[in-house]
């Protein structure tokens, strides 16, 4: 899997800031505006490689047309459309042309309901991706940077956390809290960080070992400014490769999570929805209209975070041998 | 290149920091000797179990409300008998007590009873456990072979159309919920769609009236769908994992001596690079198992299978605390277990990792 070589910079990392005494800059132009020109630079270099990655691109289109779906979701299809009272059609139609994708047991159009669920699945997935990730780069940062008894105590957690099976200890939180969506995203937040902090504390201490951090440390530079002004920039690049990651993984334990009875009752998601079917005897009857659509939606946008994450990463890291 | 990639023990920086997001590959020491390494592992084993059974006991205590009014199910219940529960299962002693209590007990395989079943949770536990071990242990055999077959297929043809489908097959099938395909498996070849009949059975472990030979027959009839779709979801892990391995190795100078001295490509990898390129894959195969825990849940709640994780779905649905609390014990025991194994055997296969 992920190897960084820390001794091998990232294709995308700037070079260490120069001192206005040393680069004698042109008029007008401060480091601030030579920090911008280079960020937007190295952004375009990075746009340029992604590029090339097919499948990268590919995933990206995918999750361009899933959020384009999901934000206009209240003007498509409206939030009437999870209402049980006033359903349109009968229970357990099958695909029709007024509903392309049949109804649920209360008449529901499934059409609806799976637009509708995404805007769920994706808060869902996006919001845990995130906790779990600043979660897991603070911890490998202060991890990487205090070294001594701090970080040894960290990375036990960190270790115990890796060995337990992410499900069962999400599982085990969301049976003990109360059923809602917060403790949906915290149950997968608090379980999926430990590789990004194993990652970010490898990335760090590559990171401090090198001079100008030292030259930073001799200018008088604290603790808080090492850690946010140059640690952090070097590892950005590699906190968004494991977020991209990441929610591929939340949006799938969400809905698997949904799946088991533990989401949150009142709201419409596609792990909700493939519940619902199984408790429906969707199964057994071998409608397998309505039991398709959700998965496909689920498996889509998972695969597609995977390759756009697997693009990001190869083109940080071209060692990896991501084929293109 | 094993021993570099591996990142470095807990506390210990050294400055280069070798990474990896999973890889916790084994470290052993040329002057500790293989007896002192097996020591320490097994302490750091026996202390992370017992952190897990401190995290089982404190956990499930985190729940808000009286874990009685779950047992009771919200039937009205005098006073008396709510009390009578509590003394039932201890619940009215001081929480130290409680914890001493549960300590004592699970070192002696006691976990405790289960609200719902009113049994014992170890027999509940140890009735299951032969059904799942069926189960995984037929998959994990299956996924992690074809997962290495297929694996090492792609590294070598790394960026053929070949690998590209291989690739993108195991990545797609990643990428699916387990329990979603387990249901469409069911419908179309339990239930059976259109033209097809339904060839096996939607769900369980036997058809309840065989004998003998024919009970084993009847067994892996139900044991067909549940492990497709184990496997399904499992052996690409183990396929991305090969490949990365074997391309690592494949620019090595080795290869090229193998080749300069006149062997077929076929031998050049099985002989050579494929052994190699194993070894890390062994490692991750074995801390991925974690992963398999989470889909033998699914799948066997899905296709009702009497195991681990179909006890534990039932479990989940009143919520029977003690039972949940004693296979979330198991489940993370397990996986445990499993590392520690990887751990001890892997220098026993490795020379270059002194012993």
């Amino acid at each position: 899997m992920t190897t960084t070589d820390p001794d091998e910079p990232m294709t995308t990392e700037a070079p260490p800031p120069v001192a206005p005494s040393e680069a004698p800059s042109p008029p007008k132009a401060g480091p601030r505006a030579l920090a911008w020109q280079r960020r937007r630079r190295s952004a375009a270099r990075f746009w340029q490689r992604y590029r090339t990655h097919r499948a990268g691109v590919f995933g990206l289109s995918a999750l361009a047309l899933f959020a384009l779906i999901a934000l206009t979701a209240p003007l498509t299809v409206g939030s009437d459309v999870q209402s049980v009272t006033n359903a349109p059609g009968r229970p357990m139609e099958s695909p029709s042309a007024e509903f392309p994708l049949g109804t649920d047991q209360f008449g529901r159009s499934l059409l609806g309901l799976v637009v509708w669920g995404s805007r769920v699945s994706l808060l869902v997935g996006l919001l845990a991706a995130v906790l779990s990730v600043a979660i897991g780069a603070l911890i490998g940062i202060t991890a990487g940077h205090f070294r001594g008894w701090y970080a040894t105590v960290m990375m036990r957690i960190t270790d115990w956390f890796l060995v337990m099976p992410t499900l069962v200890l999400a599982i085990a939180l969301a049976t003990v809290m109360s059923r809602s969506l917060g403790t949906i995203i915290l149950a997968i937040g608090v379980t999926t960080w430990p590789t990004t902090a194993r990652l970010v504390r490898a990335q760090t201490l590559g990171v401090e070992s090198r001079p100008y951090i030292e030259r930073a440390r001799a200018l008088g530079g604290g603790h808080w400014h090492v850690m946010s002004r140059h640690v952090l920039p070097n590892v950005m690049p590699l906190v968004l490769a494991q977020t991209t990651l990441i929610i591929s993984s939340a949006i799938l334990a969400e809905a698997t999570l949904a799946f088991l009875g533990l989401g949150d009752p009142t709201v419409v998601s596609w792990g909700g929805l493939l519940q619902d079917a199984r408790e429906a005897g969707a199964v057994s009857a071998g409608k397998w209209w309505y039991l398709v659509p959700p998965g496909i939606a689920i498996a889509v946008v998972a695969l597609a975070f995977t390759l756009c994450g697997r693009a990001v990463e190869s083109v940080l890291n071209p060692k990896l041998g991501v084929t293109r | 290149m094993t021993a570099e990639a591996t990142p470095p023990l807990v506390g210990k920086t050294d400055g280069r920091a070798p990474a990896g997001p999973s890889v916790r590959g084994p470290r052993v020491r040329t002057t500790a000797g293989y007896p002192r390494y097996v020591a320490g592992k097994l302490g750091g084993a026996a202390v992370s179990l017992l952190a897990v059974l401190v995290t089982s006991f404190f956990l499930f205590r985190l729940i808000p409300g009286d874990p009685v009014k779950f047992m009771t199910g919200g039937r009205q219940v005098s006073a008396e008998q709510l009390a009578a529960y509590r003394r039932e299962f201890g619940l009215d002693l001081p929480m130290w007590e409680q914890f001493t209590d549960y300590c004592g007990k699970a070192l002696t395989g006691d976990l405790g009873t289960s609200y719902q079943f009113r049994a014992p949770v170890i027999d509940k536990i140890t009735e299951a456990l032969p059904n799942t071990l069926l189960l995984t242990g037929t998959s994990f055999v299956i996924y992690t072979a074809l997962g290495i077959f297929l694996g090492t297929r792609a590294a070598w043809r790394n960026g053929r159309i070949g690998d590209r489908l291989n690739t993108g097959l195991a990545l797609t099938l990643y990428s699916i919920p387990s329990f979603w395909l387990g249901l469409l498996l069911i419908i179309v070849f339990a239930v059976g769609i259109g033209p097809i009949p339904g060839l096996f059975p939607t769900g369980g472990m036997e058809s309840g009236d065989e004998q003998g030979f024919a009970y084993v027959l009847d067994v892996a009839h139900h044991l067909v769908l549940p492990v497709v779709t184990l496997v399904a979801v499992e052996y690409g892990q183990t396929l991305l994992v090969t490949r990365s391995a074997l391309l690592d190795e494949m620019g090595s100078d080795y290869l090229t001596t193998a080749r300069a001295k006149g062997l077929r490509d076929d031998l050049v990898r099985r002989r050579h690079a494929v052994p190699n390129a194993l070894l890390p894959t062994m490692t991750l195969i074995f801390i991925n198992l974690g992963r398999t825990v989470a889909g033998v849940i699914l799948v066997e709640t899905v296709f009702s299978w009497p195991g681990l994780g179909g006890l534990f779905y039932q479990a989940l649905s009143v919520p029977d605390l003690p039972l949940v609390q004693g296979l979330f014990f198991v489940f993370a025991a397990a996986v445990i277990v499993m590392n520690t194994l990887a751990d001890l055997i892997y220098p026993l296969l490795d020379p270059r990792v002194g012993r």
